[in-house]
């Protein structure tokens, strides 16, 4: 598909200037797959007997085009884009930190346990600083053991990560039920700390002020591996530790950072997220946003800029997602059924447009 | 990684003679003017082989000369980019291993490639038909067959890991004498033996070919190709050197055929003759002392042991030797990518054993390595890139320092810095934005070369510079070494190559086994002194 349309792009446009075409091209096989898992869970909703057509209506509406809706759907943005800037500082440094809801989680736990205690001692504005940094630091800490095993033995992080993630949600669970338990309750969850003393809204409206912070890191992560020594340096050891360790850089060390700045922002992403929106942590809740943030940060191919754009989208899907599910009864992991054509579909577009090259 | 092709059982034949005798005279396999690039090097280039029936052909070649890579095109892991091959006299693609077997080419790998856990029964039919049983009637009349024509008993219940890897390779052979092959490829057959067990290969090849096969023996071990080669074809720097036609072997006697092939695989005067000598010499007192440097490896060859030198400016020092005797090590521990176990280094009169690869390189000493994409480049960067990629940080391409995350990039700087490289060192690439890896391996070596040299350098290291180029650049890089020695910079020169050696250095010495066994000058007969230091005859 992506190839006949490619065609009539070639035959019909007039202008074939070089970057101007490279663009189109990469929209082409960036939204051509889009549009293609679109039109594929449609028909997996009809197969269900849901017109599909209501419910993409409806699912805009509630994640796009209604206030309520889309300042729900910025506010969920916020740890979302934390986790994308944790997944491009280790892609981009061939780290594949697959850990990411693990790190999410125990940050999510630092936050929720600190920041009720502590806002009995402390200003408010200094309890939140506390408590971000508590949740960025446990979440790096939570990687150290495989970053260690990558620098030092070789081992393979995809595997490490993966396996801390599970030790991580059974572990901050624990954390909820025996340490952290509030006694006030009959739920175990953690002490809630009061809305007024949460993260600041933006201007009035309900929107986390997380989202300026994961703008912020989104944005600083793209600029400091495209653009600083340090970036490049990062780039180098994932492109070829031989060349790394031949141009005389550290490579354990720097693979060491790299778990690091990318479970720091894991945890922060976690931290955000009780600070800015629940203020307590449930025992058993784990909303797996790593999962989702993974194929976005490819589809964006580890570009900041376009990371912000899919994970807006995403984030409108999932409000509009839950909305819907109330509604119109479809339940919510629809979203991933569509996420997961999108993967298919993409690296689908990927190896068309690869053998259309290797053959033109 | 062979995939067989599935033939019955019932459809084979006898194994002693193949399925259509060809007249001795035509070959089976032909290769005309092969060629065949990797990216930063061309490992074959415009070779023409032909396997005849009868025949043991013998090729012979230092690692890196081409020899896998033929073997590669003829079992059909990869094809040439130009060139034809010809199968019985008809112009034939091998586009796969599969493809291979079926135009009757079998190939017994360096590395066993067989499954350890099965039987040998169970590895011979391996590849055959999945859809019914073996018959084992037939393949035990067949090779009883085998046994009485060459010699060679299988017992086919035993488990394949618990035989000897040259029985394992006797298991490969019969395979591929079972499949009716008309040549068979010996890769490196002898590695893995004792000298016993080569010399009973040697009997098995003669039997071989006698029964009509083609057999290609690859080998880098002089004596072996004389003794069990009736043709011998001598592969240097991915082309071919030199032919001894059986006529022509059966005349000398083993000592005049070795000198023969020696001739071959070191004297490609071509290249040589076309230099101008070197005007300057060395002088002062040493810029590099090297003393007793020891470095540990994963081998017993593969290590530095005790090595000692000094280098002057202006000086080239050439390092010879057999590929794998611990260069690499050596050049390593120099350029500060390995620590070293004992002794010392010191450079402009200050101890720098214990300085990493960046305070070594500020002070001056560079290196040059022979693995230039994978590990002195990183193909995917461009050009101005790579070009700065031992600087990452420093002034003036990046701004800022170590408070703004070591600098920030400035762009404009690079690509300029770049411009004049390319130009200086007349790289041939679109612009300085082109991804180094789309570079042909001359040009990436001049780009490595302008950034070993840019800056105050005072020593630089080559390890196996013209390894892999043709010959336009391996004389242009030739060139290169002796002017920048020319220009005061001391130089060691590590190569493999001992006419290269001959050719720019001042100094030759000879490293086996991790040791240093001797320095010579180079004079008149330093080539007979170096040949006696290689061999092990003198201190």
């Amino acid at each position: 598909m992506s190839a006949s349309l490619e065609t009539t792009l070639d035959e019909g446009g007039a202008d074939t200037s070089g970057p101007r075409r490279a663009l189109a091209h990469l929209a082409l096989v960036t939204l051509g797959p889009i549009l293609a898992a679109l039109v594929l869970s449609g028909l997996v909703l009809l197969a269900l007997g849901v017109d599909p057509f209501a419910y993409y209506g409806y699912v805009a509406q509630r994640g796009l085009f209604s206030w309520l809706g889309l300042q729900q759907t910025l506010t969920r943005m916020a740890p979302l884009l934390c986790l994308a800037a944790a997944l491009i500082v280790a892609f981009r440094a061939g780290i594949w930190n697959l850990g990411i809801d693990g790190q999410f989680l125990l940050g999510a736990v630092t936050s929720a346990a600190l920041a009720p205690f502590l806002i009995t001692v402390l200003p408010a504005g200094a309890v939140l600083l506390v408590a971000a940094a508590g949740a960025a630091l446990v979440g790096a800490l939570w990687s150290l053991l495989p970053a260690l095993l990558r620098a030092y033995q070789q081992v393979n992080e995809i595997i490490t990560t993966l396996m801390m993630t599970f030790l991580g949600v059974s572990f901050a669970n624990l954390l909820v039920k025996l340490v952290f338990l509030d006694p006030g309750t009959t739920v175990p969850q953690t002490r809630t700390l009061p809305v007024a003393d949460r993260l600041p809204t933006l201007f009035g409206t309900t929107i986390s002020g997380g989202l300026v912070l994961g703008l912020v890191a989104v944005v600083v992560v793209h600029l400091v591996m495209t653009r600083t020594a340090f970036g490049l340096k990062l780039r180098t050891v994932g492109e070829s530790p031989l060349a790394a360790r031949h141009a005389g850089l550290d490579v354990p060390l720097l693979t060491v950072a790299v778990f690091a700045i990318s479970a720091g922002f894991a945890g922060l992403a976690g931290g955000i997220e009780i600070l800015g929106v629940h203020g307590n942590l449930q025992a058993g809740w784990n909303p797996a946003y790593g999962l989702a943030v993974i194929p976005l940060v490819f589809l964006a191919r580890f570009n900041g800029f376009a990371a912000i754009v899919f994970v807006f989208f995403y984030s409108a899907l999932m409000i509009g997602g839950e909305s819907a599910a109330r509604r119109i009864g479809v339940p919510h992991y629809f979203t991933l059924v569509l996420v997961a054509n999108l993967l298919i579909l993409l690296a689908l577009a990927e190896y068309l447009d690869h053998r259309r090259r290797r053959a033109g | 990684m062979v995939a067989a092709p599935s033939v019955p059982l019932g459809t084979m034949q006898a194994a002693a003679t193949p399925a259509r005798p060809v007249p001795a005279t035509s070959p089976v396999v032909e290769l005309l003017g092969v060629t065949k690039r990797f990216p930063g090097v061309l490992a074959v280039d415009h070779v023409d082989l032909a396997l005849l029936p009868g025949e043991v052909h013998a090729l012979l070649g230092e690692n890196g000369a081409g020899k896998s890579t033929l073997v590669a095109m003829l079992s059909g892991l990869v094809e040439p980019d130009a060139g034809r091959i010809r199968v019985a006299g008809e112009e034939r693609r091998i586009a796969s291993p599969r493809a291979a077997l079926q135009q009757g080419i079998s190939t017994v790998f360096q590395h066993v490639m067989l499954v350890p856990t099965l039987t040998v029964l169970e590895n011979l039919v391996l590849g055959m038909s999945w859809w019914r049983r073996p018959d084992r009637a037939e393949l035990e009349q067949r090779l009883a067959g085998i046994r009485s024509a060459f010699g060679i008993a299988l017992d086919l219940d035993q488990t394949t890991g618990e035989l000897s890897l040259g029985e394992q390779q006797q298991i490969e052979i019969v395979r591929a004498l079972l499949r009716r092959s008309r040549v068979l490829i010996l890769d490196e057959a002898t590695s893995m033996l004792t000298p016993q067990g080569a010399d009973e290969l040697g009997a098995l090849m003669r039997r071989l070919v006698k029964s009509g096969l083609a057999v290609v023996f690859i080998t880098h071990k002089l004596d072996e190709a004389c003794r069990f080669g009736d043709r011998i074809t001598v592969l240097r720097l991915g082309r071919k050197v030199g032919e001894l036609a059986p006529e022509g072997l059966a005349a000398m006697d083993q000592a005049a055929a070795v000198e023969e092939v020696v001739g071959l695989m070191f004297g490609d005067r071509s290249i040589a003759e076309a230099r101008a000598p070197r005007l300057r010499k060395a002088e002062g007192s040493p810029v590099l002392s090297v003393r007793g440097l020891t470095v540990t490896g994963a081998t017993r060859l593969a290590r530095a042991d005790d090595v000692s030198f000094e280098l002057r400016p202006g000086e080239i020092l050439g390092i010879a030797g057999i590929d794998g005797n611990g260069q690499k090590q050596l050049a390593e521990a120099l350029a500060g990518q390995r620590t070293a176990a004992a002794g010392s280094i010191v450079l402009d009169g200050r101890d720098i054993t214990r300085a990493g690869v960046a305070e070594r390189r500020r002070l001056g000493l560079r290196y040059l390595t022979d693995d230039r994409i994978g590990e002195g480049a990183v193909g995917g960067f461009p050009v101005a890139t790579n070009a700065v990629l031992k600087e990452i940080g420093a002034p003036p391409f990046w701004s800022g320092g170590p408070f703004l995350l070591g600098g920030i990039e400035r762009p404009g700087r690079i690509a300029a810095h770049a411009r004049e490289l390319i130009d200086r060192y007349d790289v041939r690439t679109p612009d300085e934005a082109t991804p180094i890896g789309r570079l042909s391996g001359g040009n990436i070596q001049k780009v490595l070369l302008a950034r070993e040299l840019s800056g105050d350098a005072r020593v630089v290291v080559f390890n196996k510079p013209t390894h892999g180029l043709d010959v336009q650049n391996i004389m242009a890089s030739r060139n290169r070494i002796a002017a920048i020695a020319d220009a005061g910079l001391a130089v060691l020169l590590i190569s493999t190559d001992l006419e290269e050696l001959l050719d720019v250095a001042d100094r030759i010495a000879v490293m086996a086994a991790g040791r240093l066994t001797g320095i010579v000058a180079n004079d008149e007969g330093a080539r007979a002194r170096i040949g006696a230091l290689m061999i092990g005859r003198a201190a």
